[in-house]
């Protein structure tokens, strides 16, 4: 660990149904150091995606700040979220959402056409990502060609190939069979260790947690406790 | 051009419907690129430059008759080389359904006039020798099993004999043309037996045509000729051939009207179709531009993509419907009289470029607001 990457204050997030406010954060502060691995688990109706969004910049606080990196995120403006988004933080998500006309390395290389890098650099760090996750040889194969363990690991290599500091992952194992939700969340732990990402993952799965350097419990839109694996 | 790849890939998303979306664009452009040439050729003004024959028809209807001896006087026009007249004769031959166009001429000055109608001297001179002597083009005599020799029996609708009896023509010649633009199912009669034998308006011809020595000097002959003729009560309209024809198809109506009228019903019903074709497709993809916009696309950026999408998809089948219609006209022009100098003009081509981007716009920008405007956690969430 070398110091905090997210910190969070006070932070309250509420939702609207027409006129009616429905709270689904509240009062939460917590500091993530960089390179942590950390579950969050709770409940359905917990508020853990809705955190994980926060912090992803996904979506912005009612209340309270979030800072990335020495960041204000809760400051930034779509568009300037949209950037540091593709500069900092990879997502991961349950069903992989990966383009289903593009290829393994075509959907890998979409973080990267933001970028002002050039088609073959493109490529060439798209297969890098891709020899990370294994699966290298499965390129030109799209989506549908590909199990569902595989979806994932492309999903994984999308997320890494920009080489963010942060990655988000909202069940990534919750679509995949035991011994394929495994292998993923060891992959999960081959980047945190070897390759320094932080990784901020929500569970159900207290197995899928047990590769987290530590857990976090919310319990209606409220940390009830942490504990370290 | 980075995200080409991307925005080529909604193309093969759902092949079938990308494939007859794309048809039905095709044949909208198809039919923009020959409508809209043959309506431009019909109301652009008449072009004398490089003509050597002119027609000389009625001012004011082409149906009105002209004196024959109108003929006589255009001889002493200065430039002109040779004089004829044509007639419409209508006519039924065997039923209704076949009908093929038939003029009485005068056999001499009009084959002089049309050298390439191509007859052996034999039957050139039965033409002109048979006073019930009458000439078809080869495919005619072929679908009518027609010889030489034979009788042609022909109702006069327009024009019944003194008899009030079928006219009978003898074929004396089949002839055959000297180019692909010539009309080739045509008949022509001797005009002298004609209107000998006709109930009425002796003495007179539909339209005459004159060859002129200097084409540079067409427009000139033309306005001397009309001015020979002013205040008489036979006036005259002198113009080119390509003119005529299209005088001649403009009885049918306002032939700029009714390409106009069918081109806008096509392009509103294809507009309807495309718009709701892309909204669907925008629709279906709600997840992966969520996806797109979480990993840092901008608003813009997706707002561009859709609407680059929507250009894609009207450019690739408005460009092939386009170069078809450019192909269809040169050949039309070659073999179809009434399409002689109509072609897919450089403006025109413009034209539907700029509509195809019209059409892009219109039907892109309502998915392409939509994208722009995703949110991304209610988006992930519904998936």
């Amino acid at each position: 660990m070398t110091g905090t990457l997210i910190e969070i204050e006070t932070l309250a997030k509420d939702y609207y149904r027409g006129k009616v406010v429905i709270p689904v954060l509240s009062d939460i502060s917590l500091q993530i150091e960089q390179g942590d691995f950390l579950a969050l688990m709770g409940p359905s109706g917990s508020g853990k995606t809705t955190l994980l969004n926060l912090i992803g910049g996904l979506d912005t606080p009612t209340l309270g700040s979030i800072s990335v990196g020495g960041e204000r995120i809760d400051k930034l403006g779509q568009g300037q979220l949209a950037t540091w988004r593709s500069r900092n933080v990879g997502f991961v998500f349950q069903f992989y959402n990966l383009l289903p006309v593009l290829s393994a390395e075509k959907n890998v290389e979409l973080p990267l056409l933001l970028t002002n890098l050039s088609r073959r650099e493109r490529k060439k760090r798209a297969l890098a990502a891709l020899a990370v996750v294994g699966l290298q040889d499965r390129a030109g194969h799209r989506p549908t060609e590909l199990s569902g363990g595989q979806e994932q690991r492309v999903a994984i290599a999308r997320a890494i190939v920009s080489d963010p500091g942060l990655l988000v992952c909202d069940e990534p194992t919750g679509d995949l069979d035991r011994a394929t939700a495994d292998e993923i969340l060891e992959l999960l732990q081959l980047l945190n260790r070897e390759y320094g990402k932080t990784i901020v993952m929500v569970t159900h799965d207290p197995k899928a947690a047990d590769h987290a350097n530590h857990c976090l419990y919310l319990d209606k839109g409220s940390l009830t406790g942490s504990q370290t694996v | 051009m980075k995200y080409l790849s991307l925005i080529w890939s909604a193309l093969y998303r759902k092949p079938l419907r990308s494939f007859l979306t794309l048809a039905s664009i095709f044949v909208a452009f198809l039919l923009f690129g020959l409508l809209q040439s043959v309506s431009v050729a019909f109301s652009e003004g008449v072009d004398f430059s490089g003509v050597d024959r002119l027609i000389i028809a009625p001012k004011y209807s082409i149906i009105d008759p002209l004196p024959e001896k109108h003929a006589l006087a255009v001889k002493a026009v200065s430039g002109v080389e040779l004089v004829s007249h044509r007639n419409w004769f209508g006519g039924v031959y065997q039923d209704t359904s076949q009908f093929f166009p038939r003029w009485p001429v005068p056999p001499e000055s009009f084959l002089a006039m049309y050298p390439e109608y191509l007859l052996t001297d034999a039957e050139k001179t039965a033409f002109i020798q048979t006073r019930t002597g009458a000439i078809i083009g080869r495919p005619l005599a072929e679908t009518y099993s027609l010889e030489l020799g034979d009788k042609i029996p022909l109702i006069g609708d327009i024009w019944p004999n003194k008899d009030n009896t079928v006219w009978e023509f003898d074929l004396v010649g089949i002839y055959d043309v000297a180019n692909d633009s010539v009309e080739t199912e045509q008949m022509f009669m001797n005009f002298e037996f004609f209107d000998e034998y006709r109930q009425w308006s002796q003495g007179t011809v539909g339209n005459i045509v004159v060859k002129i020595n200097d084409p540079d000097n067409s427009a000139a002959i033309a306005s001397e000729i009309d001015r020979l003729f002013a205040n008489s009560s036979d006036e005259t309209k002198t113009t080119t051939e390509k003119a005529y024809n299209q005088m001649f198809a403009k009885q049918v109506g306002d032939i700029g009207l009714i390409m106009t009228g069918i081109l806008s019903a096509v392009f509103f019903t294809i507009l309807l179709l495309t718009g709701n074709t892309m909204a669907q497709a925008i629709r279906e993809r709600i997840p992966e531009l969520a996806i797109l916009k979480t990993i840092g696309f901008s608003n813009i950026s997706l707002l561009m993509i859709v609407l680059c999408e929507a250009l894609l998809i009207v450019l690739v089948g408005s460009l092939p419907g386009l170069m078809l219609a450019a192909v269809l006209l040169a050949r039309f022009s070659q073999s179809v009289a009434i399409f002689n100098g109509v072609e897919l003009s450089g403006l025109i081509v413009a034209q539907g470029v700029g509509l195809a981007f019209l059409m892009a716009l219109l039907v892109g920008l309502p998915p392409a607001l939509r994208a722009m405007r995703l949110n991304i956690v209610d988006a992930l969430g519904d998936h």
